[in-house]
């Protein structure tokens, strides 16, 4: 059985304008009728459990990457676990996490965290490493100790691939978590179930889905302009 | 939408292959079916995306082509991908195949057009000066040096296809995700079991194809 399938649906075009009981495919009347009780609430929720996600997901990354900078050893398992985290399809991931957090934004929160890592981890390595040696023998030739050369020598230098992994991570995020809908009624994916449960209204769906496409888009300018203003030496 | 209640229940866990154990045959009948139309989409994709992504890294044109295919197929959520699918192309097998199609081509195509455009220029003009033809040049030269980045486009496009393939049961695309979409019918213990075996089945594809990327890998050659 699926969402859609299963006996005769109860048509949902009874009432509204002509264009609604036609299930046109953008019906101008519905989308002003239904901006402020649908569209704009999911919007703000999806925006509030993307940045949430990924915001933990990049101290948690910064975390793992020092730790896998610092000690060669422990780079691989990360790497590693990461990539697993990685491979589980969100759905499932979802749904794993239910019997132990329940239908809750941590179940959500948690599967989308584990997305981000992987990208966030990856490029924060790879930055820190690029770090010219001439720039940290410089550093040192200067007098920094070990930890002023890390934050202001290669932090500073490792930003464009960060940011780069931060766009990566927001872009995929924002698109996850439009799936979960599945076990919370938020985000933009909310108005997508449920106008596929009622009979396929394409407005909503368009619009929902357009949406989503759209922050994520957003999202990821706003960041590469971010990356412009933080590494103004990388301009020239 | 999932009815699951709300309480902490790790036994479900247990209930969990217990239900593997008694439904093997079902749960094999989904894999199948999973693995049907994620290899279908999969197929399709690489027919369309790696000629032409190879191609273009060939001339070394379409550097922006490439690289915002990749960045756009990223910005598109599976979710809504199989929302329109349905909505164009109605119910059914196909309008599944074509969203899964259309999220598996960008990291394909971004990985074949970098792999091949990235293989050092003296070795191909070597080639080139040894004689070999355009065509010579990329399937003795490019393609075997850059077949470790294709393989890593391939893996990260399976690995979509199959995760996608579980949201597609919504739009009866069959598969695993019938299974986790549909607690009423086989419960909490039954939604997580079919989540255990579409995890597996993505870790071993992933695994699978990380070995073949680097078996494929050339072994590094001593410098001094």
């Amino acid at each position: 059985m699926s969402l859609v399938a299963g006996g005769p649906v109860i048509p949902n075009f009874g009432q509204g304008s002509r264009c609604e009981q036609t299930n046109g495919w953008w019906c101008t009347d519905w989308l002003h009728a239904h901006w402020g009780d649908t569209l704009q609430p999911a919007l703000v929720q999806h925006v509030e459990l993307s940045a949430i996600a990924v915001g933990i997901g990049f101290a948690l990354a910064l975390v793992l990457a020092l730790a896998g900078f610092r000690f060669r050893l422990l780079d691989a398992p990360i790497g590693f676990f990461a990539d697993f985290l990685y491979t589980i399809p969100s759905l499932a991931l979802f749904q794993l996490l239910v019997p132990l957090t329940g239908l809750t934004v941590t179940t959500v929160e948690i599967a989308l965290v584990s997305y981000t890592l992987l990208i966030l981890y990856r490029n924060m390595i790879e930055g820190l490493r690029a770090v010219p040696t001439d720039a940290l023998e410089a550093a040192r030739g200067m007098g920094l100790t070990r930890f002023q050369t890390l934050v202001r020598v290669e932090l500073p230098l490792a930003v464009p691939a960060i940011v780069a992994g931060l766009r990566i991570a927001s872009v995929s995020t924002i698109s996850i978590a439009t799936v979960a809908a599945f076990v919370i009624p938020q985000g933009l994916g909310n108005p997508i179930f449920i106008a596929l449960r009622q009979d396929l209204f394409k407005t909503e769906i368009l619009a929902a889905g357009g949406l989503a496409v759209a922050l994520a888009l957003t999202a990821d300018a706003l960041l590469a302009l971010t990356q412009r203003v933080l590494t103004p030496w990388s301009r020239a | 939408m999932v009815l699951a209640d709300d309480r902490f229940r790790p036994g479900t866990f247990v209930d969990a292959f217990r239900f593997i154990g008694d439904n093997a045959h079902l749960l094999l009948v989904k894999t199948l079916e999973h693995l049907e139309l994620s290899g279908a989409a999969l197929g399709i994709a690489l027919l369309l995306a790696l000629p032409l992504g190879l191609w273009l890294g060939h001339r070394r044109r379409g550097f922006f082509f490439a690289a915002s295919v990749s960045n756009v197929g990223r910005a598109l959520p599976s979710l809504v991908l199989i929302a329109f699918g349905l909505t164009i192309l109605g119910f059914g097998f196909w309008n599944n195949t074509a969203a899964l199609v259309v999220l598996a081509i960008p990291p394909i195509l971004t990985n074949a057009y970098f792999a091949v455009a990235g293989v050092d220029r003296d070795v191909v003009e070597a080639a080139r000066g040894m004689g070999m033809s355009e065509r010579q040049v990329l399937v003795q030269v490019e393609l075997p040096l850059g077949l470790p980045l294709v393989v890593a486009g391939i893996r990260i496009s399976a690995i979509f296809v199959l995760a996608t393939a579980t949201i597609a049961a919504i739009a009866g695309g069959g598969g695993l995700g019938e299974i986790i979409v549909d607690q009423a019918s086989y419960g909490l213990a039954g939604v997580v079991a079919g989540a255990f075996c579409v995890s597996a089945l993505t870790l071993l594809a992933a695994i699978l194809l990380g070995l073949l990327r680097r078996a494929l890998s050339p072994s590094p050659v001593p410098t001094a």
